[in-house]
């Protein structure tokens, strides 16, 4: 079992699922010689070939919209948007399209198509190289939707997709790249798609997320640790479909929990996850549910302190873990 | 044996390599088309369908492309006035009627969508929708697939001169272009988008975008099922060959209102209506056969006999059918419904 980077564990999916089954492509912008803006896709035009590793016209509807039909001929797509900032022009393709395809054939056609994109700020990156569009996409049934925060869920979880039958957006986290590594074991496995994962077991607080806010969880939770607070921390790895049983579980566990996300807080997938407990736990609940998340603005500004008072941090995220311990 | 008309040249469907089996064939496809619609027209009329989009005026040029493809082979993204297309490559009229009344059998959505989104895997019709042009990119598609996979054949995708203003249909075409893709697309400008002329949904001409593509373009009079025939048949073969996409601008009218849910009359004159029936491909092509000796009334009769008697049986078979259960809402939005979508 070696040590990588997220960014590599996303790399080998992709390299495995390629060998493994030649009807696995890859198209989006840069992708090809280049190796993607980000080397996600390095290594791969070379031992592939430019005819599945296609360099694309910079057009996002095409594609997903070619991806999608290529997918209902029995290809299986892997469509990289180059920042999830511009995956907007494909909207349509995916919500009217991928998400119906299937349900509107009453299951004569199906589209098993995935589309990367990566999420997150911390970049300066600005306005539109630093959002975090799940909310837009998230609540239309007929798409899954995956954002990993491990390289070990990155790996298994871009697997899980590409094996699937139907489409899933993969919201990578751009800032997680070279930030975030962990073990990866060599051999082939996957992490199936729809169901959380317990990252730590505690007892005074529950605290749900997804993604890079994960890594100041568990920084706060190590710290706190030692002023007493015992923190459960839950993955959700998949946000459509939600694992509600693991949600349920976690938060019964403790009584109060925290949710966090660095989408913004209205209408984001946390608001989902509280509704759940709410409907669910009420009355098992030791205090108001509590979510911690991005500033509903359009999106984060470029300058150095609006892009630090935007994003979450160990701080913010100890801060908010605390008071909920304290209440 | 060569059949010359009257002036002595040889006859167009000779030149073409067509039979005079396929001719009426052909027309028998055309007139089943046209005849669906007024029947659609009327049943909704009659208050025993909701809704009818219609496809007269524009049947000629989509059973004359729908001919000079391989249907047994290719893949079609047909858009919503096509019915005569999809009879042309195998549905069927109890397809057609099961779809109008929204009934479970029908092939095409299992009665979920409006008549006129086709689809059916059988078929090689691919699943539809209705913000258009979104088929565009699709074909495009099972283009790259079979350039991918080494496969010998195309996708054919139609669609309007209003669709073509939408951005899947550029970005479509370039990508095809780029890529040197074996799709034809074929824009059937039918003169309107509900009620906008087509002076106020372009400047130019939709063939020449080809241009700009690095694709071939060609306008061709839609009501000319010939000339339709061996424009997509060469895009066809021009397509097999490697030589990449073909957008096809078939110009004709659509003589019906945009759907039973339109007044025509409020932004057209019925003269202009009534000048644009008599340039209709239909009699033209029947005309054409009863000229090379291959048609007369007496056939005629009999073929609008057998297509009412197929449209009774057809309506009354899908009028009986039963409607989707209710519960049956919640099936297929995944491949695995009963785990929620979920292993």
């Amino acid at each position: 079992m070696a040590k990588i980077d997220y960014i590599e564990a996303i790399r080998l999916a992709m390299k495995e699922e390629m060998e493994r089954d030649e009807n696995v492509f890859v198209l989006g912008e840069d992708v090809g010689l280049k190796g993607g803006v980000f080397t996600t896709t390095k290594g791969l035009h070379e031992q592939f070939g430019e005819q599945r590793v296609i360099d694309t016209p910079l057009s996002e509807s095409a594609i997903a919209g070619v991806a999608i039909g290529a997918a209902m001929y029995g290809m299986k797509p892997i469509a990289e948007m180059q920042y999830s900032d511009f995956m907007f022009p494909a909207t349509n393709q995916i919500i009217s399209e991928a998400a119906k395809i299937r349900y509107r054939s009453n299951n004569d056609w199906s589209c098993p198509i995935v589309i990367r994109a990566p999420i997150g700020g911390g970049v300066f990156g600005g306005l539109y190289h630093s959002q975090c569009p799940e909310s837009v996409f998230f609540g239309t049934p007929g798409l899954k939707i995956v954002a990993p925060y491990t390289p070990y869920d990155a790996k298994g979880l871009l697997k899980a997709a590409i094996r699937d039958e139907d489409p899933v957006l993969y919201f990578e986290n751009k800032k997680s790249y070279r930030l975030v590594s962990g073990e990866v074991p060599d051999d082939d496995y996957i992490v199936p798609i729809g169901k959380a994962n317990v990252l730590r077991e505690g007892d005074d607080i529950t605290v749900i997320s997804y993604s890079l806010p994960l890594r100041f969880i568990e920084q706060a939770a190590a710290e706190l640790a030692e002023e007493g607070i015992s923190t459960h921390i839950l993955d959700l790895r998949t946000i459509q479909p939600l694992d509600k049983e693991a949600i349920l579980e976690s938060v019964r566990r403790t009584g109060k929990v925290l949710i966090v996300h660095e989408d913004n807080k209205t209408g984001g997938v946390g608001a989902e996850v509280a509704a759940i407990i709410a409907e669910e736990l009420l009355f098992e609940l030791d205090a108001p549910i509590m979510r911690l998340c991005g500033p509903d603005v359009p999106a984060m500004p470029i300058n150095p302190p609006g892009e630090k008072f935007f994003l979450l941090n160990a701080d913010k995220v100890r801060e908010a873990m605390k008071q909920l311990a304290q209440f | 044996m060569t059949v010359l008309s009257s002036t002595g040249q040889q006859a167009k469907h000779h030149q073409l390599g067509i039979s005079e089996e396929t001719v009426i064939a052909m027309y028998t496809k055309m007139l089943t088309a046209r005849m669906f619609d007024e029947r659609m027209m009327l049943m909704q009329r009659a208050g025993k369908i909701n809704f009818h989009v219609s496809g007269i005026g524009q049947e000629v040029a989509q059973i004359a492309a729908a001919f000079a493809l391989d249907r047994n082979n290719d893949y079609f993204l047909p858009y919503y006035r096509d019915y005569g297309f999809v009879l042309s490559v195998g549905m069927t009229l109890k397809d057609l009627f099961l779809s109008a009344f929204a009934k479970a059998e029908d092939p095409n959505s299992g009665g979920r969508q409006m008549p006129g989104h086709f689809g059916s895997k059988k078929l090689r019709i691919v699943t539809g929708s209705s913000p258009v042009t979104t088929q565009v990119p699709h074909a495009v598609g099972f283009a790259l697939a079979a350039k991918m996979n080494k496969k010998e054949f195309v996708s054919f995708v139609t669609f309007g001169e209003g669709s073509s203003n939408q951005g899947d249909f550029h970005e479509g075409c370039n990508f095809a272009g780029v890529h040197k893709l074996p799709v034809i697309l074929m824009c059937e400008n039918n003169q309107y988008a509900i009620s906008v002329p087509i002076h106020k949904q372009l400047a130019g001409k939709v063939s020449d975008r080809a241009l700009g593509y690095g694709i071939h373009g060609e306008r061709v009079d839609g009501n000319d099922a010939f000339e339709v025939y061996r424009v997509v048949k060469e895009a066809r073969e021009r397509a097999i060959a490697g030589d990449g996409a073909t957008l096809i601008e078939a110009m004709m009218y659509r003589i019906s209102p945009h759907s039973t849910s339109d007044n025509d009359l409020a932004y057209r004159s019925k003269e202009e209506v009534d000048y644009n029936k008599t340039l209709d491909g239909l009699p033209k092509f029947k005309q054409y056969m009863v000229d090379h000796g291959i048609w007369n009334e007496e056939l005629e009769d009999q073929l609008r006999s057998e297509i009412k008697k197929q449209l009774d049986e057809a309506s009354s078979y899908a009028d009986k059918a039963p409607f989707p259960t209710p519960e049956s809402v919640m099936d297929h939005v995944y491949a695995n419904d009963s785990k929620g979508g979920v292993e």
